[in-house]
């Protein structure tokens, strides 16, 4: 089907989406930042850095867990599960941290400004910071600070500033405004560390594409585990950078569905979710063109997730490409089943996931019925539960 | 030709720089606003630039982002600013121009937007997320009859700074520093090195400086690289702290006096 995908194009588009909607004063930097990258990707010096970091640093490869007891708990087909909860700090994040940082080093950049949501992507920002010795400014908003308390406190332990953003919902689309506005101001001697496959070009490509050691691992680890492909690949999308990560090896091989879940909160109808792919329609935010979940006026919502992490209006704009074409199906998960989705997994796996991931395995319950037991199906589990104890508590304590 | 560029020379040519006040829409109040921004011309500002608010300012520093929360609180919607610009420009012929983000104009569609804009005696177009390089995508190929504006900014190239000067039409806005906007207490020879040089590189337009000027004395330091300037968060921040708009009125027209 799509042997000819490949985006994004000269422009920075994928298909109508994407793009460098930003101010003027940006614009070199990006220039900047993308001929950084097309020279350094195919740069031995850099590859190797950047292998040994994610081997020795970040504890890669992940493994490829065989779960039994949950294949089990279904009766159909066997499920495998990606294990990002074992990289270093906790989560994915950290994969794409580590070759943002040498980006930055060859750059010369001295002062390193993140945004973040739960705090993960902040977390793997301050780390990086902290092993290669540069300024870290993390924005963050203070309803986020409020109930991600233990990642702000380890941010600060690493040697990192964390801003509190009272802007807006207070969230993480106010915290990379922010994070936006400090770059327009300081583009000078500042790189600016985006945490997920979103804003303006080059970062959804460079962002995709450290991601995507997680499918290229996941490819090998399955082929050697069951000698073939698997039918069924779910990660959960807010951003969406976990989901490339893992789906973009696979857009070839069009015989594995790919199927992305999104945060639906307390429900489509009551308005407090953050399902844009399900219910948004395209517009411009952050520096993109992408679906986007905006009033009649073409003012952005403010959402809702029980997952921090998942808690944003837009999503990566390659997603937005992929939805319209029918590559990679999109469905929604609520904050109760996602949290019923932390409960099964700890029970029958002894893996404690992040409400962010909960939600791919939540959708477990809705795929499997129609599963066969010849058919394999792989969940991405993007990132461990401990930061979000405290919210698990108040709602299954 | 330009109506923009034609009223900016007639003023130049009275040796006079051009005074652009922005005002976000609908802010502080949706009741007397045309009232107040009547009296931004009477108190001697020969163009307004009206803010569409937006959920997301990001090129906005804190004072125009609150003006912009409180105008969405007031209820304002595109519709409103261009019932704004109707009865401002009525009976005047100085310009209203509109300064927007582009989803709230992209969701209001291209072809109404212009089509009102220009029924309702807006002369001008900002928008500052789209750059040079999304410019043909974002208008398509909508024929506009009103002037679209784009920015330089001092991390501009030459090369930006000439292809920006062609694809603007009426002027081009000069950014005098690297950031948001917002009120700035002095700049350093650096910034005046950079308008300078952009000065002499933007030949097709007239050329206004904006962003951080917010004195009489900025006026007087930017006037021999401009045929204008814009005042924004000054003017914003002066509406924020006071209850009546005298204050307000006195420091645009003490802005005016310094330009001529």
């Amino acid at each position: 089907m799509k042997t000819n995908y490949n985006y994004p194009d000269k422009n920075g588009k994928f298909g109508q989406y994407g793009g460098r909607f930003v101010p003027e004063t940006l614009l070199p930097a990006l220039y900047e930042l993308d001929q950084c990258y097309q020279e350094i990707k195919n740069d031995s010096s850099f590859i190797s850095e950047y292998e040994k970091l994610q081997k020795e640093y970040n504890g890669r490869p992940t493994p490829l867990t065989f779960a039994d007891r949950l294949t089990e708990h279904f009766g159909t087909a066997k499920i495998y599960l990606k294990r990002e909860d074992l990289c270093h700090t906790g989560a994915h994040k950290l994969n794409n941290a580590i070759g943002q940082i040498l980006i930055a080093k060859r750059l010369g950049k001295k002062r390193i400004i993140a945004e973040t949501g739960a705090g993960q992507h902040g977390v793997a920002v301050a780390t990086v910071c902290a092993k290669f010795g540069l300024q870290c400014i993390v924005y963050m908003g203070e309803t986020d600070i409020m109930r991600q308390k233990p990642n702000v406190f380890r941010m600060q332990l690493l040697g990192s500033e964390v801003r509190p953003v009272n802007s807006g919902s207070k969230t993480l689309k106010d915290a990379t405004n922010e994070a936006i506005r400090d770059w327009v101001t300081n583009v000078k001697d500042t790189h600016y560390i985006i945490g997920s496959v979103v804003g303006p070009h080059p970062y959804p490509m460079i962002v995709r594409d450290f991601q995507s050691i997680i499918g290229i691992e996941t490819k090998e680890q399955i082929m050697k585990a069951e000698g073939r492909l698997p039918d069924d690949i779910i990660a959960c999308v807010g951003g969406g950078s976990n989901a490339i990560g893992i789906f973009y090896p696979f857009i070839n091989d069009e015989k594995v569905n790919l199927i992305g879940v999104e945060a639906e909160g307390l429900g489509i109808e009551t308005g407090k979710h953050c399902a844009t792919l399900s219910v948004g329609e395209p517009g411009i935010f952050h520096g993109m063109k992408t679906y986007l979940l905006q009033n009649s006026d073409g003012q952005v919502e403010e959402v809702h997730s029980i997952s921090a992490g998942l808690d944003y209006p837009g999503v990566g704009p390659e997603h937005s490409l992929l939805k319209d074409i029918s590559r990679v199906k999109y469905f929604s998960i609520k904050d109760d089943e996602a949290l019923k989705g932390v409960d099964l997994l700890t029970r029958l796996e002894g893996i404690l996931p992040a409400l962010e991931s909960a939600h791919a395995i939540a959708f477990l319950k809705k795929l499997m019925p129609e599963k066969n037991k010849n058919e394999i199906v792989i969940v991405n589990v993007s990132g461990r539960g401990d930061k979000d104890l405290a919210t698990i508590i108040n709602h299954l304590g | 030709m330009s109506f923009i560029k034609n009223y900016i020379e007639g003023i130049n040519n009275n040796a006079r720089k051009v005074l652009s006040i922005f005002l976000t829409a609908g802010f502080p109040n949706k009741n007397n606003f045309v009232d107040l921004a009547k009296r931004v011309f009477d108190s001697g500002a020969d163009m307004i630039e009206l803010g569409i608010p937006f959920s997301d300012p990001l090129a906005d520093g804190p004072i125009i982002q609150a003006s912009s929360k409180i105008a969405l609180d007031n209820g304002i919607k595109l519709k409103d600013v261009f019932s704004f610009s109707e009865a401002i420009t009525s009976g005047t012929d100085k310009p209203v121009i509109l300064m927007g983000y582009a989803n709230p104009i992209r969701k209001y569609g291209i072809e109404n937007f212009f089509r009102d804009a220009n029924s309702c005696g807006v002369k001008g177009l900002i928008i500052p997320d789209v750059p040079l390089e999304e410019y043909d995508f974002f208008f398509e190929s909508s024929t506009h009859s009103i002037d679209v504006i784009l920015l330089t900014t001092p991390a501009s190239s030459k090369e930006r700074i000439k292809a920006i000067d062609e694809k603007s039409s009426g002027f081009v806005y000069c950014v005098s520093i690297t950031g948001t906007t917002g009120v700035k207490e002095n700049f350093s020879d650096e910034v005046i090195s950079n308008i300078s040089r952009t000065r002499s590189l933007i030949k097709k337009n007239k050329m206004l400086i904006g962003f951080g000027v917010s004195k009489p004395e900025d006026v007087k330091t930017f006037s021999p690289y401009c045929d204008g300037v814009i005042v924004g968060s000054a003017v914003i921040k002066s509406l924020l702290n006071n209850d009546n708009y005298d204050t307000t009125l006195r420091l645009i027209s003490q802005l005016s006096q310094a330009c001529e």
